[in-house]
């Protein structure tokens, strides 16, 4: 099968009007109110020379803020808003998705629309603003109909690049839930859908490049004073709005909206769910690619109706507890603390997703080692790999205590690349995912931890406060409890880690039913 | 001199920090009088004439015009009412020739179709053919064109009095003259008052009808070529000197009669 004939092409065009649509209106949008805030920040600092500098300053500081921090950064932001103004006001609005988006956005393009508007209006010839109040001109007159006109091709190069780089940083804000050409980017690196990847990035290149000339054909019109162009440019940017309007018009608003994380497994999940209640008539779409920080709290809000998240994840992170304990203790507490916030756990899929030591399969039985406290005897010979905050983690600490580990070297990693360097022997062990497929892949096994050192990540399904008596959903969803053993789920994975068409989390998701369904 | 000036400055003094661009000036312009300011760079000449419509605010001293304390008059209101005719035009570059030309009466609020009319009647005035002129942009215009616009725009709202900050100085010397000659018969056709500031004292002399001298701030002389010929003043006299002694040479180095 060529390049040109994956069928996987042809699923990301299916793609495309509601990724791209959303892209359009969410980088618009961004642009419009960018500018509706800058431009006027720069006429009124133009002849002030302190808050200018100050203001140009604070924009700068935006820039190098990383584009995804800054899109993360607005969630909790806007939560803490939303819950601000439904104490003062009895109001609430979302945190996730449009809004926070459209806000860092917004920041991020105006550090150039400020400068240029500046820079514009500054540059102008003194010569001509004595003229224009020779003329009898007051100083709003000169401004909107001498000062602005010939600053307006040094303003329109600086949206000219607000533009550019809104668009590219727009593919970020999938994480914090707003649909965009980055659920390409972000499901393709994922999956290792390289289709998707690259289809991602030429369309909002092309986005870009394509906005960025009509924004040209603007600027030169207002250079040059040829109103064709002018016309042409604005005409193009028009219809670029209107189509992107037209074909998400359609969309229910009562559908479930099914969340997932940035990984493999989250996606195929999300997608087998999604099947499920379409399966049962409900109208359900998935919305991957959230951060892990986000999710629970778009549950929380109600922005998604339900996903999958991890025993031990929601232990440390939300409930803030350090203890470990027993699978069906941590469980049953985990349920009645979410039960106070009106979150249901519906229940076990049946496997876990936790940190593991994992070995090669040949080297364990070589050695005699079976579980981690066989290892610890190895452990000063050995040297280990994790991923970039395993080293940090609570697990990592009570395994050393448990067990008395002590390694003769430690190394942070690339998730993706800790298998194949296990395997090839550049190091020993590594702290892996239990539910990993490439541990069957590379034939590498996960060590038992008889001393219960990390605790238990069930995969456990979560819905929101607002879909907490909603029995139609919870019978639809019924039938994935308990079904998905350890050697399912990783089969899964590793299929959607490989690099075909019958890889992707749709496709997964399709064969995973086929063998859970009958269950 | 009428009782009443076009123009009055009474003891008008101006600094910019410590540099007193103008110091005690008093000078009276009359109602259809064609006054000249003459002085070097730095003299405060521009200033002078910028306070007249409140480009620049006085610090002290009164200005009247036409009877009128120009403290007691809204400042946009006196600049549409006095033609100012900038260094080198001072066009806007994103407007055509007519546009330029029909800002003022615009800004005043008066109907398209009449200021279209106005604007036919200025290029004749100016000389300026319509069909070549009208909605051609400053920049594809030749120096001694765009002056002439800027003398149209001037005079657009039908000031009684006109300002022009060294309005002929970037021009070549054929131009200049005609120039020069073709204002000065406008001045006369429509009853002008006007002030301009040059440091040419042969403009001045050809074209004013009084001629007031300033240096570093200071009025030093005013009056006729002919009463500034009999002034105490080493510099005014200098000044005098310069185009008699051009005069003598050309004279010498040129034939008398016939084409040169």
């Amino acid at each position: 099968m060529s390049l040109f004939t994956d069928p996987r092409w042809g699923e990301a065009l299916a793609h495309l009007p509601d990724y791209l649509g959303n892209h359009v209106r969410v980088s618009l949008a961004a642009l419009a109110l960018g500018l509706i805030v800058s431009l006027p920040l720069a006429i009124l600092t133009r002849n002030r020379p302190t808050p200018r500098a100050v203001l140009l300053a604070l924009a700068s500081i935006v820039q190098t803020v990383p584009g995804l921090a800054l899109l993360a950064l607005f969630y909790p932001l806007l939560l803490l808003a939303a819950s601000v103004t439904l104490a003062w006001f009895g109001v609430s609005f979302s945190a996730f998705g449009f809004l926070p988006a459209v806000l860092a956005l917004a920041l991020y393009s105006m550090l150039p629309v400020l400068r240029n508007g500046i820079t514009g209006l500054n540059g102008i010839d003194p010569a001509l603003i004595e003229a224009a109040k020779g003329v009898g001109m007051t100083a709003r007159q000169s401004l909107v109909m001498i000062e602005l006109p010939l600053a307006l091709p040094v303003m329109m190069a600086g949206i000219r690049t607000a533009a550019v780089w809104v668009i590219g940083t727009a593919t970020l804000s999938t994480p914090i839930g707003q649909t965009s050409l980055g659920n390409y980017i972000f499901a393709g690196l994922q999956t290792q859908n390289w289709v998707f990847v690259l289809f991602g990035c030429f369309a909002s290149a092309l986005l870009a490049l394509a906005v960025d000339q009509l924004l040209g054909l603007i600027e030169s019109g207002l250079r040059w004073r040829s109103r064709v162009r002018t016309a042409l440019g604005a005409a193009g940017i028009a219809a670029l709005v209107v189509a992107t309007l037209v074909p998400t018009m359609g969309r229910s608003s009562h559908s479930y909206v099914v969340g997932a994380k940035t990984f493999a497994e989250q996606y195929v999940l999300s997608a087998l769910m999604r099947d499920r209640l379409q399966a049962a008539g409900l109208s359900a779409v998935a919305r991957s690619g959230l951060g892990s920080s986000v999710i629970f709290e778009a549950l929380k809000a109600g922005d998604i109706d339900l996903y999958i998240d991890y025993s031990g994840t929601l232990w440390a992170n939300q409930l803030h507890r350090t203890d470990i304990k027993p699978r069906a203790e941590l469980l049953a507490e985990l349920q009645t603390t979410l039960a106070k916030e009106n979150i249901t756990l519906l229940g076990e899929l049946g496997f876990e997703n936790a940190y593991a030591l994992v070995i090669p399969k040949k080297r364990a039985e070589a050695l005699g080692i079976r579980t981690i406290a066989d290892l610890a005897a190895h452990a000063s010979t050995l040297s280990i790999a994790g991923d970039y905050e395993f080293f940090s983690r609570p697990e990592w600490a009570a395994l050393q205590k448990a067990y008395g580990l002590s390694f003769r070297a430690q190394r942070q990693m690339q998730p993706d690349f800790m298998y194949a360097a296990v395997a090839s022997g550049e190091v020993d062990v590594i702290a892996g995912y239990t539910s990993d497929g490439l541990i069957a892949k590379y034939d590498l096994v996960a060590l038992d931890d008889p001393r219960h050192a990390i605790p238990p990540y069930d995969a456990i399904l979560l819905l929101a406060p607002k879909r907490a008596g909603d029995e139609r959903l919870k019978t639809a969803l019924n039938p994935l409890l308990g079904k998905i053993d350890i050697a399912t789920m990783r089969e899964a994975n590793l299929h959607a880690a490989g690099n075909d068409a019958n890889s992707s989390p749709d496709a997964v998701a399709r064969w995973l039913w086929e063998k859970v369904g009958r269950r | 001199m009428p009782s009443r000036p076009m123009i009055g400055y009474a003891h008008v003094t101006k600094s910019f920090g410590s540099l007193k661009a103008v110091d005690d000036v008093s000078l009276d312009i009359a109602e259809g009088e064609f006054v000249a300011v003459v002085g070097g760079s730095g003299s405060g000449k521009t200033t002078l004439l910028r306070l007249a419509n409140r480009l620049i605010e006085a610090d002290g001293g009164t200005i009247t015009v036409e009877g009128d304390d120009v403290q007691s008059v809204d400042p946009v209101a006196l600049r549409r009412r006095i033609g100012y005719v900038f260094q080198s035009g001072g066009l806007f570059p994103h407007l055509s020739v007519a546009d330029n030309i029909g800002i003022t009466p615009k800004l005043l609020g008066v109907p398209a179709a009449d200021i279209a009319t106005r604007v036919d009647e200025l290029l004749e005035l100016v000389q300026l053919d319509r069909a070549a002129h009208h909605d051609r942009l400053p920049d594809a215009l030749s120096g001694g064109q765009r002056q002439r616009v800027g003398v149209a725009r001037a005079l657009a709202a039908r000031p009684r009095i006109v300002l022009m900050d060294e309005p002929f100085g970037a021009l070549d010397p054929l131009t200049r003259d005609a120039l020069g000659d073709d204002f000065r018969e406008l001045h006369r056709q429509l009853g002008l008052t006007t002030v301009m500031i040059t440091h040419d004292m042969t403009e001045a002399i050809l074209l004013a009808d009084r001629i007031a001298v300033m240096r570093s701030g200071k009025l030093l002389a005013q009056g006729t070529p002919v009463e500034l010929s009999k002034s105490s003043d080493d510099y005014v006299l200098e000044l005098l000197r310069t185009p008699r002694r051009q005069v003598e040479r050309l004279n010498a180095l040129l034939p008398q009669s016939g084409a040169a």
